[in-house]
């Protein structure tokens, strides 16, 4: 079985979905989705663990071998992106039990359960994919499942931002298409191995058409500052578990999929010497940290508050990209295990104040800190790793970003980092004075939050500062998938 | 419509046609044009039509939705049975030789059993999205 | 002649011109999927137009015969594949319109966010 392991990564929660959809008892389409999300993980970490000394694992699915196949292809970069992905969903999954039970109605949430394995089926699936089309495919699954859960948000709102989630989410999708197709149809190949062999002695107008699809295709899904609009109000309306979910994964997994066709698909040369890509993704992911966090400081609701903070955090994975150095890229990759485990302890806190209060506004968190003491901490530790105080991860991987950024001589670069740092600490600070320094106004007898919320929430808290204090597995696997990338080292 | 004589006389005489036709392109899947998703969709047709002409509360009675919630999650099991029997047969997901004992009749074994899961999971899947959508706004039903 | 001979693939720009102009110009939330679906059939033209080479014939073998030219089936064969995802993209779309339809009145885009930014949440 252990060299089945690429395509069981995607096939036990394709599997989970549709039993957890049959049964009709709530608790056991949890516990079914507990099981399978926790059985990915292993899986995820298992792979990690084979291809950490720099192999790479290939699955010919159906016995046909690439390229006429579809091929799976783990290498230490998928490998990471698959930890983090399945890592999120075995913390959210146990969370999801109480706060689906307060925010989504008995007859739906087996469905629920349904669509929240077939959106991390989606989500795996694109990332240990070698095959341009099955990853299309991979990313409809997860998007439209994304569209449902978003959907089920309580308020009904959250059918007016999924619909919106769904036609920007489609035209990125088509784009796409369009994008692999022209590749196609100048190649012959799907197979992103044979694509990165064939494509450069065939060039052309066609190919530099292609590539631009696909980046402003991914750019969507990914939601770069400007076409960002779909993401604060669909974070913000979703069920809590949802946004946890999808904040910490969703848009990683789209960062993903861009490394992949710029790095591995198009090359180096051709994506950054012929079409200079960093002089797009540059001013953009400046203008994301600086914008996104601008506009946090003056939200009223603080899940939104927290959305317009991922579109900045997209931001500095950019702008580490777009610097195209082993450092840069490392910052880039470092990141997006930070801002996953970040994202997700703030969203978590944020489920169990909608569990306690039913509101997430900043009037709602007055004097929350002594009624929720726990919930409030977490909040506040996962701010902290936000703004990237030391010893947590956010200075990590901020760190290794400044650190990029002045080895190319940008400093005006960096100093935009720190200047979105300062930033951060305003929105934070807002939150955090409504909850430490205000009295409590409601008239709810407000309690702390129930364990089942407070584990999963805590957990992701103590890995923010366990990796802060010991970055060196982090740094280590994320170095080497920037070598990787970049076809340098080892 | 289940009052015009002419219509619910024609449904009767076209619903089984359509079914039968679906199995048809289904079973056809491996020699020509056709396969699961299309037999699908049209044996789905052949409910819609039935439930046009003679009311959604008949063809509940015919087709309840338990079953074709059912039918929307049993194909795709179906098809990942098919590729773990594979696993457990010692090749890769969905490597149809090892399914019988000569490669030629594995890979056609194995391609109408997945094709029949795809049939059954879109059957469902569109028989479901249907009465969803009639039954909308009626509490009657 | 150049220019008439790619034929398919201005109908393919054309459409998809048309679609994404329909999906940003309106705003009634059913009139959006319509150009979305017009949008995603383009593309389903230039995948399938792809595949087609002058006097092939379809790609099921002919005995007796080896100078038959095939046209090639994997760009329609991927295309059903992206047929299938347009058909559920616009099932979601549906089904989320006729609830919004129910939870705000109504399915016009501007008259939903007025409302929607009326109560602070």
């Amino acid at each position: 079985m252990i060299n089945h392991l690429p395509i069981l990564q995607v096939i036990v929660p394709l599997m989970a979905a549709p039993v957890a959809a049959l049964v009709r008892k709530r608790g056991v389409a949890w516990f079914i989705t507990v099981l399978a999300t926790w059985a990915s993980l292993a899986i995820a970490v298992l792979l990690l663990l084979d291809v950490r000394d720099g192999g790479t694992i290939r699955y010919a699915l159906g016995g046909w071998a690439a390229p006429w196949g579809i091929e799976y292809r783990v290498d230490t970069v998928s490998a990471y992106v698959l930890v983090i992905v399945a890592g999120i969903g075995a913390i959210v999954t146990p969370y999801a039990l109480l706060s689906v039970r307060r925010e989504i109605g008995v007859k739906q949430a087996p469905l629920f359960y349904s669509a929240l394995l077939l959106c991390l089926c989606g989500l795996l699936g694109i990332t240990i994919t070698g095959d341009v089309f099955n990853l299309f495919v991979f990313l409809e699954i997860s998007s439209i499942s994304a569209y449902a859960l978003i959907a089920m948000g309580p308020d009904r709102r959250a059918l007016h931002a999924a619909y919106k989630y769904l036609i920007m989410g489609s035209i990125g999708a088509t784009f796409i298409v369009i994008g692999i197709g022209m590749m196609y149809m100048m190649t012959g190949t799907l197979n992103m191995a044979d694509l990165a062999r064939l494509l450069p002695s065939v060039g052309g107008r066609t190919v530099t058409v292609a590539f631009a699809f696909l980046a402003v295709g991914i750019s969507l899904k990914l939601a770069l500052f400007p076409l960002h609009q779909w993401l604060p109000d669909a974070y913000a309306y979703a069920p809590s578990t949802v946004t946890a979910f999808l904040a910490s994964t969703a848009t990683k997994v789209a960062f993903y999929v861009l490394l992949r066709v710029v790095f591995s698909v198009f090359g180096v040369v051709f994506a950054f010497e012929t079409m200079s890509l960093h002089w797009a993704l540059l001013p953009l992911a400046i203008v994301a940290v600086l914008f996104a966090s601008l506009t946090a400081v003056y939200q009223g609701n603080v899940k939104r508050l927290l959305a317009y903070s991922s579109v900045a955090q997209i931001g500095y994975m950019i702008l580490g990209v777009s610097l195209a150095t082993v450092t840069g890229l490392t910052a880039g990759l470092l990141h997006l295990f930070n801002h996953a485990v970040i994202k997700g302890a703030l969203f978590l806190a944020m489920g169990a104040v909608m569990y306690r209060v039913g509101s997430v506004r900043i009037e709602a968190m007055q004097g929350l800190a002594k009624r929720m003491p726990w919930t409030m901490a977490a909040f506040v530790a996962g701010g902290f790793s936000l703004i990237g105080v030391p010893l947590t991860v956010g200075f990590v991987s901020k760190w290794y970003l400044v650190l990029g950024a002045i080895e190319n001589d940008m400093w005006l670069v960096a100093f935009f980092v720190l200047v979105g740092s300062l930033l951060a600490v305003a929105y934070i600070w807002k939150v955090a004075e409504a909850a430490y320094f205000k009295d409590y106004i409601g008239d709810l007898d407000v309690r702390e939050a129930p364990l089942g919320l407070l584990v999963p929430m805590w957990a992701l808290v103590v890995a923010n500062f366990y990796f802060g204090v010991d970055a060196n597995l982090t740094v280590g696997v994320a170095r080497q998938a920037a070598e990787l990338l970049l076809g340098v080292g080892p | 419509m289940s009052d015009q004589i002419i219509l619910r006389v024609a449904t009767k005489i076209i619903v089984p046609t359509i079914l039968l036709f679906a199995l048809y392109v289904q079973f056809h899947g491996d020699f020509g044009p056709g396969g699961g998703f299309q037999a699908g969709v049209i044996a789905a047709a052949a409910f819609v039509l039935y439930a046009l002409v003679f009311g959604l509360r008949r063809t509940h009675r015919v087709l309840p939705t338990w079953v074709v919630r059912t039918c929307a999650s049993a194909g795709v099991l179906l098809y990942g049975g098919v590729g773990l029997a594979t696993m457990i047969g010692g090749a890769e997901f969905l490597n149809y030789n090892v399914l019988a004992h000569d490669p030629e009749h594995g890979q056609h074994y194995g391609i109408l059993l997945v094709e029949l899961g795809v049939m059954i999971t879109v059957f469902g899947v569109m028989v479901t999205i249907f009465y969803f959508f009639a039954a909308r706004g009626r509490e009657d039903l | 002649m150049r220019i008439l001979g790619l034929y398919n693939y201005w109908i393919f720009i054309f459409l998809m011109m048309v679609g994404f102009y329909i999906l940003i110009s309106r705003r009634n939330l059913v009139k959006k999927i319509l150009g979305l679906n017009i949008f995603q059939t383009s593309v389903f033209i230039f995948y399938i137009s792809m595949g087609k080479i002058t006097g092939g014939t379809p790609p099921i073998l002919v005995e007796g015969s080896e100078e038959v030219i095939y046209s090639n089936p994997l760009p329609h064969v991927l295309i059903l594949t992206a047929i299938v995802v347009g058909v559920s993209t616009t099932a979601v779309a549906l089904a989320l319109v006729v609830r919004i339809k129910e939870a705000y009145g109504t399915i016009e885009g501007d008259e939903i966010s007025a409302m929607d930014n009326q109560i602070p949440f």
